[in-house]
């Protein structure tokens, strides 16, 4: 378990990686906001509380590592990293730009501290299998996290990788599904109905929980209990919302991939940094 | 390069797969790094031996050739360096796009292994057969592209690769090859390999071609006409030196391969010749068409790919030469050799 201030120490850390995404989309004027948003709390954690890293030495063989598999939720990843040091925050702002290290999909070529390149969904979910199946085969104790999408659990990828992990017990893999119920094109209730995906997950021999997946505290805990047992892969599903934290993109309903006004991404903008200072008034 | 040509083209006593399994068992002894993936496929590509002594480095996927292509990128960016096999049909078709991104894009380390080539595909028929896989493959940036001609080379490109980084495609033929090359051959990827000197046309050939390329090479050397052949087993990068060489030296251009003459070799070759030194080029292979079942000595002649074909392919490539044109003695004294030997 964590305490009360650690919590509030990550949920901060939370808005700041929410404040540095979105002053790099409100350079461009638009992105995919939606996505971004709505894993930010996974993050904070992640990055906050719980995985080993050095961000002098990115590829320091015995951290753990990230497959952001919904690759286009690079930005949030970008801001957590330059965050924790891996680069300088004021690069962000060259989100998407001509010769940029910080590409709209996670690159593991481009980006210090991105472990593997992804965009073309569900594809992670297999490179995460890949890297814990390595790291079990030598013997290293870290962890691999993968981070997928909800739309992307269409992707009959994400349901290979699920039989091929259940079967071989990989236990140092710990996977969140960003269940925001939204897709490009609608709500995944619309499109193709994906139900009770924990439910899934566990008939698939995953340990699989059910989780508020904006909520520090347990999502904490439920890395936690993942980390107690040493039997199966472990499936987080978080539920979330899509656009969290970003007024105009909450409201929206399409709000995947969105433009907007310099006004909206300002506002927006305004209401993190009051939160923030807010909350080092506490 | 150290090139030894086998005195005889007679069919090898091993089977391409068992060399290709013993040489994994050899490099896997010596390197933990080796592991060797699988799509369901281990039996019919002969790795329970490797399985058998590397049980936790054999990983069989299941039917699951998108899965598998991800996962070996994966276990290469810990370093590990993996073989993964299915197929020629679905490890290419079938996970283009985990090839492209989760390994080429990616710059990862893997060498996919795709089975079956072109005719040999056989008793399985049409929707095992692929024409296709080494276009596709070729289409992929910075991948090299590598069709092993017979069991030295497959020993040999199997332990060069253990060593090298990148994205590899093999196309590899499961059964006997006819043998070409001696043992102590070493090869060079990205060079050709000279079989036969010849001065009148050169024939490129590839797989199961080389075989019937050298015996159309000895048909039109009895009807007088000079043939020079060369192995083009990497086809990407295609070796540009050799065959801008060959079209200034011979003047008349064949390709042969077990694959449809579009995206494959007869491409690759066509490419470099027309921005470099057009001379006429004729293409052996399948003519865009879909595989179908029944033996392969049926599928050869089916698709037109026996030494009898190769011949009347080279004899219009010369044909076609400028100076033939010209109505020069050679062309007819190559005319009435052909005659002659009917």
């Amino acid at each position: 378990m964590i305490d009360r201030e650690k919590i509030r120490e990550l949920e901060r850390f939370a808005t700041q990686i929410r404040l540095e995404t979105m002053q790099a989309f409100r350079a461009l004027g638009f992105g995919h906001v939606g996505g971004a948003m709505s894993i930010v709390e996974t993050l904070a954690v992640l990055y906050g509380a719980v995985m080993k890293f050095d961000p002098k030495n990115p590829h320091w063989e015995h951290r753990d590592w990230l497959v952001m598999s919904k690759g286009h939720a690079g930005p949030a990843l970008y801001a957590a990293l330059a965050l924790k040091g891996f680069f300088p925050a004021s690069e962000l702002l060259t989100l998407n730009q001509a010769k940029t290290r910080l590409p709209s999909h996670c690159d593991r070529n481009k980006t210090p501290g991105v472990d593997m390149t992804t965009g073309s969904l569900a594809q992670g979910m297999s490179t995460a299998l890949g890297v814990a199946l390595g790291h079990r085969l030598s013997g290293q104790k870290n962890y691999t996290y993968l981070i997928l999408g909800d739309g992307e659990c269409d992707e009959g990828q994400v349901w290979e990788g699920a039989l091929f992990a259940g079967h071989r017990r990989l236990s140092n893999l710990i996977a969140f599904i960003d269940y925001n119920k939204k897709q490009l094109d609608g709500y995944t209730s619309d499109i193709c109905e994906l139900g009770d995906l924990a439910g899934k997950f566990a008939q698939f021999n995953w340990f699989a929980q059910d989780i508020a997946g904006d909520n520090i505290g347990q999502i904490y805990a439920a890395i936690e209990k993942a980390k107690a047992q040493q039997e199966r892969p472990s499936m987080i599903v978080l539920n979330t919302v899509k656009g969290k934290g970003c007024t105009f993109a909450e409201k929206t309903l399409l709000n995947h991939h969105m433009t907007f006004t310099r006004e909206q991404a300002d506002e927006a903008i305004a209401v993190l940094e009051a939160e923030l200072k807010g909350g080092a008034t506490q | 390069m150290t090139i030894l040509l086998a005195k005889e083209n007679v069919e090898e006593k091993v089977a391409m797969r068992d060399a290709y399994c013993q040489t994994l068992i050899e490099l896997a002894e010596k390197d933990d790094r080796i592991v060797a993936l699988d799509a369901d496929l281990m039996n019919s590509m002969g790795m329970v031996p490797f399985q058998k002594k590397y049980p936790e480095r054999m990983f069989n996927c299941g039917i699951q050739e998108a899965n598998m292509i991800g996962v070996a990128a994966g276990l290469s960016a810990t370093g590990k360096v993996p073989y993964a096999h299915s197929f020629a049909t679905f490890a290419t078709r079938r996970c283009l796009d985990q090839v492209f991104m989760s390994a080429a894009y990616a710059k990862l380390n893997v060498r996919i292994i795709g089975s079956d080539p072109g005719v040999t595909a056989s008793f399985n028929g049409g929707t095992h057969m692929p024409f296709e896989d080494l276009g596709i493959m070729r289409g992929i940036p910075e991948i090299t592209v590598l069709e092993p001609t017979d069991s030295i080379m497959i020993r040999d490109l199997v332990k060069q690769l253990a060593d090298a980084y990148g994205v590899f495609y093999v196309r590899l033929l499961r059964r006997n090859a006819i043998k070409i090359y001696e043992e102590g051959s070493r090869f060079e990827i990205g060079k050709a390999v000279q079989l036969r000197e010849g001065k009148d046309a050169t024939i490129l050939a590839t797989g199961l071609c080389v075989a019937e390329s050298l015996e159309a090479a000895k048909i039109l050397a009895a009807r007088g006409i000079s043939v020079r052949v060369l192995n083009v087993f990497t086809l990407k990068p295609i070796d540009r030196e050799a065959v801008i060489r060959c079209a200034a030296e011979t003047g008349a251009m064949v390709t042969a391969e077990n694959h449809n003459i579009i995206n494959g070799l007869g491409s690759a070759v066509a490419e470099v010749l027309v921005e470099n030194i057009p001379v006429p080029m004729e293409r052996i292979g399948v003519q865009d068409l879909f595989g179908e079942v029944g033996p392969i000595a049926y599928l050869k002649e089916r698709f037109e790919l026996t030494a009898a074909d190769i011949v009347k392919r080279v004899e219009k490539a010369i044909a076609r030469k400028p100076q033939a044109k010209a109505k020069t003695p050679r062309r007819r004294a190559a005319k009435a050799a052909a005659t002659n030997t009917k």
